[in-house]
């Protein structure tokens, strides 16, 4: 078999199609890969050698009878929030260490009827808490690039396992930037989808009304693969939106013309070319903006008034909802229990003391806090007002042009340990990505270059509701015309 | 009696186990009586990642409610998630409704000893129960039964409107009968379907109100009677002792007859409630009420009213009739069959023989041995003199027990079978007058000296001689002719 390290999810499907190559071929290939990189990067939290072996099998059969589709006998790898059945999930915590669930999740599901082979489960930070995948319990996760910065998170592991070639593509949870910040940090492309497109059933939430389910791959392409199997109506979800299916790789399919985003206005707000964005990053944005003009967009100034409240307004309605959705783990049913307890009260505060690291622990006393009596007004209640005033802005702002682009982050990935003293800091990074997931709408990071010291930059494109087929097909573009998605750490580590 | 001078203040929170098949938020059975667990889906184990969705039958119920007691529908209501650990509750939250119920407003009038009053309803709310918690089965510690985790309650709080333990079992007692009356509820109290809560103070006439006590989990009228009783002794008491009334929650010991404390207000949990960012606002459009309405039977009251006037019963028969759907129902069939004119009869028969029948066997209406029709065809042969009224509760109890109930042809069965035809052939009857007026000359002479006393005596005399058979009133007027 020829090396198909690097290559995206379509040109993997065009050689199983071609029989250049099987789906067993591929899962071994990345079953050593992952064995290989395991101790360096610390992607993954579960490997499921038999499950998946299976599982190509199966895809080579139906492919030999002439059945399947473009993602039959493709490995992917599931971000370990994802139920799966019999194979362990652990949300990176101590919690829920040993606990195998009895179901698939929707996206599971709809994932393996797609034909792809679940290859394991890829690190976070603990319940999706954080921003570096430091959090979690099974020990810090590596960027590809540079070993000594973190990968982002909270989906680094899935974003570690794209960019390092582990696997082709993988998915994430996007609840203030979880998918687009490690897709930037680690130079791939990831999209979050419009809420309620991806059913969050069997997804363990951790902030209910802003978490979305997507795909992380290596180029737009591959993510509308991906999210075509995953997006849909599931009626185990009430907020899932009974939205048509739909191919998101429609318009990518359509002939690339001279000017192919001829008539896109591209709004640029000035919220997100202000202060406090490290040099490289602002400038590869902006080179990205010249190769979209000369694509033929059109960029317009828009303003999104109330975007600087984003952050607060964040950290207080998503640790509420985390604080009561995180009251299931008591011990009482499943997961981690203190071996030792004097009474019911003790059993519980011993085991989530335990069984909870720092972070969460942090946001369940900042959510317990701010829904208390006599404090519910003052924050949680504001901080809705202030997420409809964000949500209006975006709605304005959309009557002007028809996306919105700016950097994912305001810098590119910091070195390990330097947030974790300073969670304020970390928090503050989420300035760009939040306001997405408090309106609801689909946003995605596409590569757009490197710092001086080889770290990917990311840049962010944000659209109206369901505009995911528009929004990767500019990025699609966009990559047809670069290739900075294309690049691999592969290189810079051996270097 | 120290009553007398002070006011009791009593407000009641009922919850009433919807009739659904499934979970509030599960698609679980909610079967009553299963082995512990078996009934508990991962939706209701909150096992990581799974969600809630509403129950569409659960909303049509409270729907049903509300149009039931004359209340606002809210278009749009909230769930909302109640923040609290407990073993038997699995997600740490429980599933409610808080700053906007489903239904708000609306009464329920209630006729007592002292007259009619209206007891007004704040609101109504849909929430998921809780499960079990198992103590005595498992050596120092505690077992966990999660069938009725996410059971569909319907919480029903009235305003203080009630003033003594009458008027409270009163109202009770006829909340059960209309959750019952419009099929949103079994209203099996043992069961725990049908469930109460009472908010009891006490205040002397003319102040505002005192400190009040909740007295939970009350599954009987008996012992809501009993505890609001002894809740009510107590405060006037401890007040009349000096003592101050503490806000508090109570249990009743059945046992005892007495409230203990629970848990004090000191103790009561910061519930943080906050809408259930898993589910959407619950709309509900006017189309939607509409098509509710359209399959709403009609209500007690109204049938009452309507049985006044269409059969010309009086208030009270009309009230009786009406006590269940299926009780008003089977009066509705048998006053069919034997003709408003007899209506009355049928409601006589229903309130007196089958009512008694039915408490004696302890069986609902629905279960009754004798069918609708079967009863109007026995009145009418009691009508047309086949039977006498003594002979009709014969052929009643011989039917009660045969349990023909399809078989109308049984009431003529059982009259043949067992001779109770009245005799009503003139000549015969002549002729057992005119023997009893022969034994009996002395008698003869009374009646005849204007003893009314004597002329009963000779009337029973001819019964027991045709034993029982003879129709009473040919023999009255047999003797009246004779005698005259």
């Amino acid at each position: 078999m020829k090396d198909f390290a690097f290559a995206t999810v379509a040109e993997l499907s065009a050689a199983l199609a071609a029989r250049q190559c099987s789906a067993l071929e591929l899962t071994d290939a990345a079953l050593a890969k992952i064995a290989a990189a395991q101790p360096t990067l610390n992607a993954f939290v579960s490997v499921d050698p038999d499950g998946a072996r299976a599982a190509a099998k199966a895809a080579d059969a139906a492919r030999a009878k002439g059945e399947g589709g473009a993602l039959t006998g493709i490995p992917i790898a599931q971000k370990d929030l994802f139920m799966t059945e019999g194979l362990r999930t652990t949300c990176s915590s101590k919690m829920l260490a040993n606990f195998v669930a009895p179901y698939d999740a929707h996206i599971v599901t709809a994932l393996k009827q797609a034909g792809t082979v679940l290859i394991g489960k890829t690190a976070m930070d603990e319940f999706a808490m954080g921003s570096s995948t430091e959090t979690s319990f099974f020990g810090i996760v590596h960027n590809p690039w540079q070993p000594e910065a973190v990968p982002g998170g909270s989906s680094g592991g899935s974003a570690v396992a794209v960019a390092a070639g582990l696997v082709p593509a993988a998915t994430g949870s996007d609840t203030g930037g979880s998918i687009r910040q490690p897709a930037s940090f680690c130079g791939i492309t990831g999209i979050k989808p419009t809420y309620g497109i991806c059913s969050r059933y069997g997804m363990v939430a951790f902030a209910s009304s802003l978490d979305q389910a997507g795909p992380m791959a290596r180029s737009a392409e591959d993510c509308a693969l991906l999210l075509t199997a995953m997006a849909g109506h599931d009626v185990r979800d009430a907020t899932s939106l009974p939205h048509p299916k739909e191919d998101y790789s429609r318009e990518l399919a359509q002939p690339a013309a001279a000017k192919p985003l001829e008539g896109v206005r591209i709004g640029l707000p000035d919220a997100f070319f202000g202060d406090g964005i490290d040099a490289p990053v602002l400038a590869a944005v902006e080179a990205a903006l010249v190769e979209l003009r000369a694509l033929g967009a059109a960029t317009v100034p828009v303003s999104l008034p109330n975007i600087d409240y984003s952050v607060p307004t964040y950290y207080v309605l998503a640790p509420a909802e985390a604080s009561s959705n995180l009251s299931r783990f008591d011990g009482v049913r499943y997961g981690h229990r203190a071996a030792q307890y004097t009474d019911l009260f003790d059993m519980y505060q011993k085991t989530r003391a335990e069984g909870f690291g720092d972070e969460v622990k942090r946001r369940i006393l900042v959510g317990t806090y701010v829904l208390s009596h006599g404090y519910y007004d003052a924050y949680y209640l504001k901080a809705q007002k202030v997420r409809r005033l964000i949500a209006d802005d975006y709605q304005a702002a959309f009557a002007q042009c028809d996306v919105i682009l700016g950097p994912t982050v305001p810098t590119t990935a910091p070195s390990l340990g330097a947030q974790m003293q300073d969670p304020i800091q970390m928090y503050l990074n989420d300035i760009f990505t939040i306001g997405a997931n408090l309106a609801g709408l689909p946003a995605m990071s596409v590569p757009c270059g490197f710092t001086p010291n080889g770290l990917p930059i990311g840049m962010q494109l944000q659209g109206p509701y369901f505009s995911e087929a528009r929004l990767l097909n500019i990025a699609h573009r966009f990559q047809q015309a670069t290739d900075w998605h294309r690049r691999t750490p592969k290189e810079t580590r051996h270097a | 009696m120290r009553e007398r001078t002070w006011e009791v203040v009593i407000g009641l929170e009922t919850h009433a186990q919807l009739s659904t098949a499934s979970k509030m938020f599960s698609g679980a059975s909610t079967a009553f009586g299963a082995a512990p667990n078996t009934q508990a889906s991962a939706v209701d184990l909150a096992l990581p990642g799974v969600l809630p969705v509403a129950n569409v039958g659960a909303v049509e119920r409270a729907i049903r409610f509300g149009l039931a007691v004359g209340a606002t529908i809210n278009p749009t209501s909230i769930f909302a998630r109640k923040n609290y650990f407990y073993p038997d509750l699995p997600k740490g939250y429980q599933i409610s409704q808080f700053e906007v119920p489903v239904v708000q407003g609306g009464g329920l009038t209630i006729t007592t000893s002292t007259g009619q009053k209206t007891v007004r309803l704040t609101r109504a709310h849909l929430e998921e129960d809780a499960g079990k918690s198992l103590h005595e089965d498992f050596h120092g510690m505690t077992g966990i039964d999660l069938n009725r985790a996410g059971t569909p309650l319907l919480e029903i709080v009235t305003e203080p409107d009630m003033a003594s333990a009458e008027e409270a079992i009163v109202y009770a007692k006829a909340l059960h009968a209309l959750v019952c009356w419009i099929d949103i509820c079994d209203g099996n109290m043992q069961e725990g379907s049908f469930r109460c809560d009472a908010n009891v103070s006490v205040r002397r006439p003319g102040e505002p109100l005192g400190t009040r006590c909740e007295i939970k989990n009350l599954n009987s009228f008996r012992f809501m009677e009993k505890a609001i009783e002894f809740e009510v002794r107590r405060q006037i008491e401890l007040i009349e002792d000096g003592g101050r009334v503490v806000q508090e929650t109570r249990l009743f010991d059945p046992d005892t007859g007495e409230t203990r404390a629970m848990r004090s207000k000191e103790d009561a949990h910061d519930y943080r409630y906050f809408p259930d960012p898993d589910l959407p606002p619950l709309m509900i459009g006017a189309d939607w009420i509409a098509r509710v309405a359209r399959d709403m039977p009609e209500l007690p009251t109204a049938m009452a009213a309507r049985f006044i006037a269409d059969y010309a019963l009086p208030a009270y028969d009309a009230e009786q009739l009406t006590a269940s759907l299926a009780f008003a129902r089977y009066f509705e069939t048998a006053a069919n069959i034997v003709g408003k004119a007899n209506a009355k009869t049928v409601a006589n028969w229903m309130i007196g023989e089958l009512s008694a029948a039915l408490n004696r066997h302890e069986i609902s209406v629905e279960n009754a041995p004798i069918s609708p029709e079967q009863l109007a065809a026995l009145i009418a042969r009691v009508q047309d003199g086949t039977v006498s009224n003594k002979g009709g509760k014969d052929v009643f109890e011989a039917l009660w027990q045969s349990g023909a109930r399809d078989d109308v042809s049984a009431i003529d069965r059982i009259i043949a079978e067992r001779g109770l035809q009245q005799i009503s052939d003139t000549g015969a009857l002549e002729k057992m007058v005119d023997d009893v007026l022969a034994q009996n000359p002395a008698i003869v002479a009374e009646v005849r000296a204007g003893k009314e006393k004597a002329f009963n005596s000779l009337v029973g005399q001819i019964m027991k001689a045709s034993r029982g058979k003879a129709n009473p009133a040919q023999v009255n007027a047999l003797l009246k002719k004779k005698l005259g």
